[in-house]
């Protein structure tokens, strides 16, 4: 549970260790060594590498009508490299 | 006021008491391995479900590592779980027993005690829940079968106590108190149902901003036990110090409360004395032990010297204040341990009595006396021998050897 917020006391947080803020409120990009990049010519846009990432770091964006990767939450897994059919993803390092 | 209800008298062992009690604390899972001196209690309860006698969903897990993570599982889910287990199995629940005290899990658990390997050795000593001191469960050690069946039902309500929440051990030491039968007197089941009651679940701020019963709940998701970072991990450990805290309170009230209904006192709960009032001399001990020891303090008390004994029934949270005050004017006291510190500077209980006396301004004497391991028995003439070292401290005015083991052949 790292944040800006100002930290509380033993006394303010829940017991038993229950996350008082959605897990999107933690940045974990900075946990990357190598950083997805897409080749705009290679992807068909099949999001394949949507439903794969397990960050959900990868958004369709419906009025680009194309995809995005958000790197705040990227974590460098290369999941989505593996997964594109064209292999338009390409892994490189930061 | 309550009235003490009507019991029958039942001839069970150690073990059976714990399954009898368990089956009357309305459990919704128990999950188990086998092991000895435990082997008896899921060996009953597992009768009572084959039977049909309770509606408990019985899991035979394949380790007692799975089958601690079990209970843990669906105790965080709302549910009441026990299991039991002993030695070697307790030593494989080890990180299990701290995820379950952090995630404030109240599940209850019986430990026939016994001595851990190497050499491999099935009877009862105190060294596997010593070693598991610091993990965060409450432990309290019963000194007959009575005693053992009397504390499983108390420990389900000291467990889900709102202001504790803390997984609770019950101990029984291996075969003495396992596999001996005793005449023991059971509540009716609709008593015990109605003593334990229902589970409450205190509300916790969950990660969508509102409060929710403590419980994992589809309607309601939360996450526990997350990674927590340097910042904030210790703010959780100083909870559940706190929940210990409160317990101390807790098994009084849950101990007295009992005592109405079955007419059976242990002291206040956590601190048994036996004449110790106004006694010169002292022992302390734990578990089945103090039985023969208080026919020891009659036999010297006829003679007319001064002895007495203190039963330390709730090893944690651990009783300071009570202690000292309990011991603050006897001049010298034996403490009796049944597992050994290597290297350190005597047994546990011996470190945690002494501590406790150090801020007494009549500081008595200590001595400590190891005993019992791998189940050697403790005789009367050996108490006896005790109590005498104890005069003869008095008599010096000091105590040359601190450490001292009892039935050793040197
Ligand atoms: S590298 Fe991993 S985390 Fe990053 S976008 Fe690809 S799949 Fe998601
Ligand atoms: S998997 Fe590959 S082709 Fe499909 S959307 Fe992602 S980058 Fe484009």
């Amino acid at each position: 549970m790292t944040s800006k917020e100002e930290e509380k006391s033993w006394k303010e947080i829940s017991i038993a260790a229950v996350c008082w803020k959605p897990s999107t409120d933690f940045l974990t990009g900075d946990w990357k060594t190598f950083k997805p990049v897409r080749d705009l010519g290679k992807c068909i846009r099949c999001l394949l590498c949507v439903m794969f990432c397990p960050d959900g770091a990868i958004h369709w964006i419906a009025e680009k009508g194309d995809i995005e990767f958000d790197y705040n939450y990227c974590k460098g897994c290369g999941i989505c490299a593996n997964e594109c059919p064209t292999k338009a993803i390409e892994m490189k390092i930061e | 006021m309550k009235s003490v209800v009507e019991q029958k008298f039942l001839a069970l062992n150690g073990d059976e008491a714990v399954a009898y009690a368990v089956k009357q604390c309305d459990v919704d899972v128990v999950a188990a391995y086998p092991i000895t001196p435990q082997t008896i209690i899921v060996e009953r309860f597992s009768e009572y479900v084959a039977n049909g006698e309770v509606e408990t969903a019985f899991i035979c897990t394949e380790s007692e590592h799975s089958a601690l993570t079990a209970c843990l599982a669906a105790s965080l889910t709302g549910a009441r779980a026990f299991t039991a287990s002993a030695s070697a199995g307790l030593a494989l629940m080890h990180e299990m027993l701290f995820v379950a005290s952090g995630c404030r899990a109240p599940v209850v658990m019986a430990i026939a005690n016994r001595a851990l390997s190497a050499p491999l050795n099935i009877h009862g000593d105190q060294s596997d829940t010593m070693a598991q001191r610091d993990s965060g469960w409450i432990q309290i050690y019963a000194e007959n079968a009575q005693e053992v069946y009397d504390s499983v039902i108390q420990a389900f309500r000291i467990a889900e106590h709102p202001e504790v929440l803390l997984p609770t051990m019950v101990c029984l030491e291996g075969f003495q108190l396992s596999h001996s039968l005793e005449n023991v007197n059971v509540l009716p089941d609709d008593v015990v149902k109605r003593f334990v009651g229902v589970r409450k679940f205190p509300k916790v701020l969950t990660h969508e901003g509102k409060f929710a019963p403590l419980r994992l709940d589809p309607d309601n998701p939360m996450t526990l036990g997350p990674a927590a970072f340097p910042n904030y991990y210790f703010e959780f450990k100083r909870q559940q110090e706190e929940a210990m805290n409160k317990a101390l309170e807790v098994i009084r009230q849950v101990h007295d409360e009992y005592a109405e209904i079955s007419g059976r006192r242990y002291g206040n709960g956590l601190l048994d004395p036996y004449y110790l009032d106004d006694a010169e001399i002292a022992t302390v001990c734990l578990g089945s032990t103090a039985g023969t020891v208080k026919t020891v303090v009659d036999e010297l008390r006829a003679e007319g010297v001064k002895a007495g004994l203190l039963r330390i029934r709730t090893f944690r949270p651990f009783p300071v204040e009570g202690i000292r005050k309990a011991l603050e004017n006897v001049k010298a006291v034996a403490v009796m341990d049944k597992s050994m510190s290597f290297g350190g500077h005597g047994g546990a209980v011996f470190h945690e009595v002494r501590h406790a006396l150090y801020d007494s301004e009549k500081r008595p004497f200590v001595v400590d006396y190891i005993y019992g391991l791998g189940g050697r028995d403790i005789n009367p003439m050996q108490i006896r021998a005790i109590y005498r070292d104890l005069q003869e401290v008095l008599q010096k005015g000091r105590v040359e050897t601190p450490i001292r083991y009892v039935g050793l052949r040197e």
